[in-house]
């Protein structure tokens, strides 16, 4: 049924979705590219772009403050992902089980996916202001703990920590039930004939089936996790210090505040590139994965 | 979901106990933020500054009355409206068509045409404003009109983080159609657009709905693009939410009445497909 010459109707529906993705994203991105060879700065004394090839590149090597956010956002994406999966998928299994209350209990439990992360990071702001918050002033008043984001480094990657689980373990929960309840019945109940024990079951069956929803789930969190900002520059504002400035919001106040545009263009550009490289090496984990079952 | 008849029954009592208990706590943990910020939104000004009180005692109701009279909240909300639903039509639409044509057809590279559109999504927004904001100023410009400040712009530029997940989660819907469902129809003599309308859209409604559903969620919810890509006339509500926070001081009771008026939409659509959510977000993972 697939004649090369009916592919044109194929290239024919296709083409809406390339062209406006075409159009708002690789235009911006050459635009970037172009952008991130030239010093281009409006409060330097040359106002317009100065080309200086692959300089800006050569400092961003050198650049502690960016390096040391891009590692930060790495760590972020890792522990946020990492507990998400595994409280997740726990949870997922708890949902598999039928109880009395489950519908009520799913749909509160997966209130936070639709709510903007702008309007999360307000919210978490508002329950840790110091003085009027209740966190921290229910922390001090029965443990006598000092709870201050905006002064320990340690707290506020709690509340930061906290916030992204509270916001996405739902979304996490949902995709890896939805796989669980997706996988053949027959291989696990043969296993638990031939008396297959509880460890066994998931280490051996379960596990391996899910891995596929697992890793596509890993690679849309840790693309989304990469490039979020607004959520957590309501919450502590990168603070105290740049302890919590991520790479976005480092970004942003690069091309904005300080209005480094050629640096900033090549700073994303460095960054998107890490973010395709792991999303590449999960993406062909996924479609190895496919092609050994075919 | 593995049963074992050996279990005692006071055992299976104790799992099921602990199972309460647990969604209990969790649904505390879940509706807390959520909860708290209600309570700010019933709080005078004055009483915003008070030790923190979780029960709330008296109503201030002006929080709601001035957020609702005031005009541009009004106006950003309707913005917020045509923008996330054209936004999510469209999208939904020509990711139908896209998944369709990747899925039915052997096109040449198709598994990277995949990968590429996914890495729109993956793009930092912060420095894609620069070139969004110049190709929307001076590039895109027919006498007075340019796209900057229109939600023409807003609509198209959306699709950018919201096609990639669309044509993801549709595709992994319509590989679950068969095809010896299509193979059948077209030895019938029905066209390729008929079998589209007649067998996929009918076969994959849920996840139409699904896919629907979260692109206008993601669209309504969408901040850094509609802050720096409009100035007046196209803002959306998360922008005004934003400007609670830094232009007009911080005034906690009004910012969090508009948190929850903006969040609102996007719960009532998420209860409506409550029942499909679960088996549509597959992704195509999990074939059988």
């Amino acid at each position: 049924m697939k004649k090369s010459n009916t592919n044109r109707l194929g290239w024919i529906l296709l083409s809406p979705s390339l062209f406006i993705l075409g159009v708002a994203g690789l235009a911006p991105f050459f635009y970037v590219i172009y952008v991130g060879t030239h010093s281009w700065n409006i409060f330097s004394k040359e106002r317009g772009k100065v080309f200086v090839g692959v300089q800006n590149y050569r400092d961003l090597v050198f650049d502690s403050a960016f390096l040391g956010t891009l590692s930060r956002t790495l760590f972020f994406s890792f522990l946020v992902v990492s507990i998400e999966l595994i409280l997740g998928f726990m949870l997922a299994l708890s949902l598999m089980k039928d109880f009395r209350g489950k519908t009520f209990f799913r749909t509160v439990y997966v209130l936070p996916v639709v709510v903007a992360p702008i309007a999360v990071g307000a919210t978490w702001r508002l329950m840790m202001a110091q003085g009027h918050g209740p966190v921290p002033f229910f922390l001090n008043k029965f443990f006598g703990w000092e709870f201050n984001t905006g002064a320990s480094t340690t707290q506020a990657w709690i509340a930061i920590v906290l916030m992204d689980v509270w916001h996405w373990t739902p979304f996490v929960t949902l995709t890896l039930l939805a796989g669980l309840l997706a996988i053949p019945r027959e291989p696990i109940e043969a296993a638990s004939v031939d008396g297959a024990n509880t460890f066994q079951m998931y280490r051996f069956l379960i596990i391996p089936m899910l891995l596929p929803v697992i890793l596509i789930t890993v690679f849309i969190r840790v693309m989304d996790s990469l490039r979020s900002m607004e959520d957590v520059y309501m919450l502590t504002n990168g603070g105290p210090g740049s302890s919590t400035t991520f790479v976005g919001l480092h970004i942003f106040r690069t091309v904005f505040a300080k209005q480094e545009y050629g640096y900033g263009s090549s700073m994303s550009l460095l960054v998107l590139y890490f973010t395709i490289v792991i999303c590449w090496l999960l993406f062909n984990a996924l479609t190895g994965k496919e092609s050994k079952k075919k | 979901m593995i049963t074992n008849s050996t279990h005692s029954k006071s055992r299976s009592f104790f799992t099921s106990l602990g199972r309460y208990f647990l969604w209990t706590i969790l649904t505390i943990f879940t509706l807390g933020p959520i909860y708290w910020m209600f309570v700010v939104s019933s709080r005078s000004p004055v009483q915003v500054y008070d030790k923190p009180n979780l029960v709330i005692t008296s109503f201030y109701a002006e929080n709601y009355t001035k957020v609702f009279e005031d005009r541009v909240v009004r106006t950003y909300m309707v913005n917020s409206l045509i923008v996330a639903t054209t936004n999510a039509a469209l999208v939904t639409t020509l990711a139908l068509f896209a998944t369709y044509a990747l899925t039915r057809w052997k096109l040449k590279g198709s598994d990277s045409i995949f990968f590429w559109t996914i890495t729109n999504r993956m793009a930092p927004p912060a420095a894609f404003i620069l070139p969004n904001f110049l190709i929307f100023t001076q590039v895109v410009k027919f006498g007075d009109f340019m796209l900057f400040d229109t939600k023409i712009g807003l609509i198209l530029v959306y699709c950018l983080f919201n096609l990639p997940f669309a044509i993801w989660l549709l595709k992994g819907m319509l590989e679950g159609i068969p095809l010896e469902l299509d193979e059948a129809a077209l030895v019938d003599r029905a066209s390729r657009i008929q079998v589209l309308f007649k067998i996929i859209v009918p076969l994959a409604a849920p996840g139409l709905a699904i896919t629907f559903i979260l692109t206008w969620v993601f669209a309504w919810n969408e901040y850094i693009l509609a802050a720096s890509l409009s100035s007046s006339s196209a803002r959306t509500i998360t922008t005004r939410l934003a400007e609670y926070v830094t232009t007009t001081g911080t005034n906690y009771g009004e910012l969090a009445a508009v948190a929850i008026i903006a969040t609102l939409p996007a719960i009532i659509f998420l209860t409506f497909i409550q029942k499909y959510i679960v088996t549509g977000l597959t992704f195509g993972a999990v074939k059988e």
